[in-house]
């Protein structure tokens, strides 16, 4: 059941890539594309994209059920799970969006950015996890997945203000906002860059044992399946012929996350020097082409309009599901934990960008930024407060 | 304060920009906009009007969206910092809190500290400007709802012809014989569930008006939610009591004012295992025992009245097991399973020993939780228990102990004998005994311990829950309202031959338009233009760049 399960998040991926393809191949067909009501019909291939999406979609819906049915509990209980199924809310999202809007430049967009989730949540351990008592109750399907969906939703926004800012910004622009946007696709290529390093290494199958002291003066040993950059506490390397660390981390900090950070962020450069060299161009230009023709405004209500339809749909998942949940599982509703404090800095956020746009209206590219700056809250929140800051933390 | 009268016969308050009814600009400045300003209708805000005594500058401050989108910045900011290092609220350590920012964060624990960041969501700051934001709420949404609900009201179908002109989606064209097209527009409105309205030829159609109470539904959820929040701290409405209960003991819940009590039969631990499946068996030899269960089961009681000093009589209420997501529940208590202490040392038996014969003399059992003085063994033999250290330490050569969980019990006996009538005094810790008065006859040998498990429970009492849940349901609700709805409106105007057909909307104006040309499609009536592109465009040609679209 697992292995079937897997084998059909696999199919998704396969579907997903194709999609992408075509998705491609229906901007380049459309003619007065996005304009009047009437001529904003789908081409063919962009009809053959939305059916891949579809396929695909069902597919990784046929791995969650699987998989729940395999581990006997909702599949949102790791690392993995919760970003496979973020990776599913984020297709159903843009369906959803597509439905209202019919663009298939959101497809070109969402879909590559889908895969790069996919596969970030596949470097995380697969094991099917047994639940902790804080965790049996059928508020962790409910909570989880209502908060993924809300999340997902308003990544759209991010998507349609990339979108917006990739084909607003160019060589005119101002070279700091050509700076910012270019940091975006950069921190992109860093993900990716993640993913091989992390790819190539469990390929080869390395492992390096270290000794080490931790906080409290105990020495225990971890093992990196990276190469070591930065070492733990008072290292001492076990395994022959490994490379050994460059520098040393405090105890307090958590060596091997960093080690891992920096890795990706080594990778990344590679990779976004390699493109720039190569294509010699600034990497949004090379999106230019496939965003000529859509129209700003119709870019900038996409976005606008994931954030109205997400903001109520992560206020009841990750707030008010959140709270009912805490209360019965932690004794009290709120204890400003850090992901619960992150969760609310979330929330305040969008609040923000809406007061902004209604009152002062920040429209079109300021909205995109803030777009922008809620997706990287998002992941923010997704990846470090789970990996670092709750590593800090006595979590129960 | 005079009320302006407008040449269409309504009589709008004072401060009002457009009137409430047509539409007709009141205030001179806005007649040099090409475009009006359509927030709230133009209606008469208090904030805009008067400016005068400190009341109205208080008034005008927290109107400000500025301000309040400044207020939740900052609070977003400061708790962003509260999470760089955890809260003194979470930690459970031993040492003072200082102390422990500064050992295990050097200078910026210590930095973090002094700032008052470890303890940041209960600091006097932080809760003011929560309770800033919900002032501003409150006055702002008044500021706004009272004038924009009686514009919305007095509207007439038949609007001045200034006011379409300055609407952002706007056309005229000069048409004759425009009966049948407007017909066929009435339908599709109607169609589109549009709620049409028609005064001499003039057409009001309007969609979606309840969709801008919304945004002042959820602030008053969130001003209950916080209300909510604060009551806690009034008397009466809140109970946070901690339960350390050893399995076989019965004792008065705390925060009840002793009238439950609750009886611990026994904690239990468990661990997954093989027997819970195959598909856990990759995880489980990775990460080693995972925690199945924590759970205590317990019997609830209830006690008769009685008189101070007495015994109260206990009723049975009901067994329960208490397990992690499933408190017991009852009157307005909730009780949790939160915590443990697994074997921790009950009772320690000794044996009265002659150190050169082996002989015994009977055995004494402490119990540590309730140390007797005196234990007589019968036939002139008896133990006094002069002193009990619970974790024994020696500071400064005196014995002394750290906490008083019993973790290194150590004892001072007094052993009486028919032979040493006077007693010999034996000093009894774990591993060890000292015999401070010089070598004694008698020792007491350690024979066994009885451990037992506690249960750490966490007693609730919590009536601001009903208030916080109404408060959440309420913003839930006005967000909905206000996010997914919208409010639209289209009028139609016929003058002098030339119609005039002029769009609304409060958000998502391009789907509007796109509407509204699907609305007009194939009749003669105008498609409307969004003024705000073209303005841009002739902004754009003017200083000779490319127009953008
Ligand atoms: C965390 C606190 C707050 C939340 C969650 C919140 C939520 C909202 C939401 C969801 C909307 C509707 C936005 C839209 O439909 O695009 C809204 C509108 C609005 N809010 Fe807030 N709000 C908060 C605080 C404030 C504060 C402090 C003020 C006062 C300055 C304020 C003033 C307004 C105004 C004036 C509107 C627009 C009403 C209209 O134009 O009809 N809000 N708020």
């Amino acid at each position: 059941m697992v292995e079937l399960s897997g084998n059909l998040l696999f199919a998704a991926f396969v579907f997903y890539l194709v999609a992408i393809l075509f998705f491609g191949g229906a901007i380049r067909q459309k003619k007065g594309l996005e304009g009047s009501p009437y001529q904003n019909k789908p081409v063919r291939s962009g009809k053959i994209a939305m059916t891949l999406t579809i396929l695909g979609f069902i597919s990784q819906l046929g791995y969650f059920i699987t998989r729940w049915i395999a581990a006997g509990h909702a599949p949102v209980s790791n690392m993995f799970e919760f970003i496979t199924f973020f990776s599913i809310m984020m297709v159903g999202a843009f369906i959803i969006i597509y439905s209202i809007y019919r663009s298939t430049v959101l497809g070109l967009f969402t879909l590559p950015i889908v895969l790069i989730i996919i596969a970030y949540g596949s470097m995380f351990t697969k094991d099917v996890t047994p639940l902790i008592p804080a965790l049996q109750s059928y508020w962790l399907p409910i909570h989880v997945m209502t908060t993924a969906a809300g999340q997902a939703i308003l990544s759209i926004s991010f998507i349609a203000g990339l979108i917006y800012l990739i084909k607003t910004i160019d060589a005119s622009a101002p070279p700091k906002k050509q700076f910012f946007l270019e940091m975006i696709l950069y921190c992109i290529n860093a993900v990716i860059g993640f993913i091989m390093i992390k790819l190539v290494f469990s390929i080869m199958n390395y492992q390096a044992v270290f000794e080490w002291v931790d906080k409290e003066g105990n020495t225990s040993t971890l093992k990196y399946t990276l190469p070591a950059i930065l070492g733990p506490n008072e290292w001492n390397l076990l395994t022959a012929g490994r490379m050994e660390p460059i520098l040393e981390m405090p105890a307090i900090l958590e060596a091997q996350k960093f080690n891992t950070v920096i890795w990706s962020f080594i990778a990344g450069t590679v990779l976004y020097i390699l493109i720039r060299l190569i294509t010699r161009k600034k990497a949004a230009r090379l999106f230019h082409p496939f965003v000529k023709k859509i129209n700003a405004d119709f870019l900038d209500e996409i976005s606008y309009r994931s954030v109205l339809i997400g903001f109520p749909v992560f206020t009841l998942g990750g707030l008010v599901f959140a709270m009912i949940w805490a209360q019965i599982a932690w004794t009290r509703f709120w204890a400003w934990d850090p992901k619960e404090v992150w969760a609310l800095i979330t929330w305040l956020f969008y609040a923000a960008f809406l007061h902004l746009r209604l009152s002062k209206g920040w429209h079109g590219e300021k909205s995109a930024w803030l777009a922008v700056i809620g997706f990287g809250i998002i992941m923010f929140n997704l990846v470090f407060v789970n990996l670092i800051i709750a590593g800090l933390h006595a979590y129960v | 304060m005079e009320k302006v009268k407008c040449e269409c016969g309504h009589i709008n308050p004072h401060g009002t920009i457009l009137c409430e009814a047509c539409g007709k600009i009141l205030d001179e400045k806005m007649n040099q906009n090409e475009l009006l300003d359509m927030r709230y209708e133009g209606s008469a805000r208090r904030s805009q009007t008067y400016n005068k005594t400190i009341i109205d500058k208080v008034w005008n401050f927290f109107s400000s969206v500025k301000v309040g989108v400044t207020l939740i910045v900052v609070t977003l900011i400061a708790s962003i910092i509260g999470t760089v290092l955890p809260q003194e609220g979470n930690l459970s350590i031993q040492i003072p809190v200082n102390q422990y920012y500064e050992e295990r964060y050097g200078w910026f624990g210590k930095i973090y500290y002094t700032l008052g960041f470890h303890d940041l969501y209960g600091s006097w700051w932080y809760l003011l400007l929560i309770a800033s934001i919900g002032v501003s709420l409150v006055i702002c949404s008044l500021d706004r709802v009272i004038p924009l609900y009686k514009a919305l009201k007095n509207q007439k179908v038949t609007r001045n012809s200034g006011f379409l002109k300055r609407q952002r989606l706007y056309s005229e064209k000069q048409i004759d014989n425009t009966v049948g097209d407007i017909e066929i527009v009435k339908e599709r409105l109607t169609k589109k569930r549009y709620n049409v309205m028609e005064e001499n030829g003039n057409l009001l159609a309007e969609k979606g008006r309840f969709s801008r109470w919304g945004p002042y539904i959820n602030h008053i959820g969130l001003i209950i939610f916080l209300i909510g929040a604060m009551l806690r701290f009034a008397p009466g409405f809140y109970v946070n009591e901690a339960l350390w209960i050893k399995e076989g003991d019965t004792l008065a819940i705390p925060g009840t004012n002793k009238e439950y009590y609750l009886t611990n039969h026994q904690f239990i631990l468990e661990l997954y295992d093989e027997s819970d499946g195959e598909v856990y068996k990759e995880a489980l030899n990775q990460k080693g025992g995972v925690v199945k269960n924590y759970q205590s089961n317990i019997t609830l009681y209830k006690a008769e009245e009685s008189l101070p000093g007495e015994k109260p009589k206990l009723h049975k209420l009901e067994d329960y097991q208490i397990q992690v997501n499933k408190p017991l529940k009852f009157d307005q208590y909730a009780i949790y399973q939160s915590s443990y202490r697994l074997n921790e040392i009950a009772k320690m038996t000794f044996s009265l020993t002659d150190k050169e014969s082996g002989q015994t003399f009977g055995d004494i059992t402490i119990d540590l939780t309730n140390p007797e003085e005196n234990y007589d063994l019968g036939n002139g033999y008896h133990v006094e228990l002069m002193s009990y250290f619970p974790d024994f330490q020696i500071v400064d050569g005196e014995p002394s102990t750290k906490s008083s969980k019993p973790v290194n019990p150590a004892f001072a006996f007094k052993m009486v004998t028919p032979d040493k009538p006077q007693g010999e005094v034996s000093f009894a810790a774990i591993q060890q005994t000292i015999e401070p008065m010089g070598e004694n006859k008698y020792k007491m040998t350690f024979k066994s311990v009885d451990t037992v498990n506690y249960s750490g429970l966490t007693v609730r009492k919590d009536l601001t829950l009903p208030i916080i849940a109404l408060g959440g349901v309420i913003f839930l609700i006005g967000v909905a309202q206000g996010s997914f709805w919208y409010h639209r409106r289209i009028w139609l105007k016929q003058e002098n031959g030339v119609i005039l057909l002029a769009g609304h909307t409060n958000k998502n104006w391009y789907g509007f338009a796109k509407e509204i040309e699907t609305i007009v499609h194939g009749t003669k009536i105008p498609v409307p233009v969004d003024q705000t592109l073209l303005k841009e465009k002739k902004a754009m040609e003017g200083q000779g760049g490319k127009s953008v679209g």
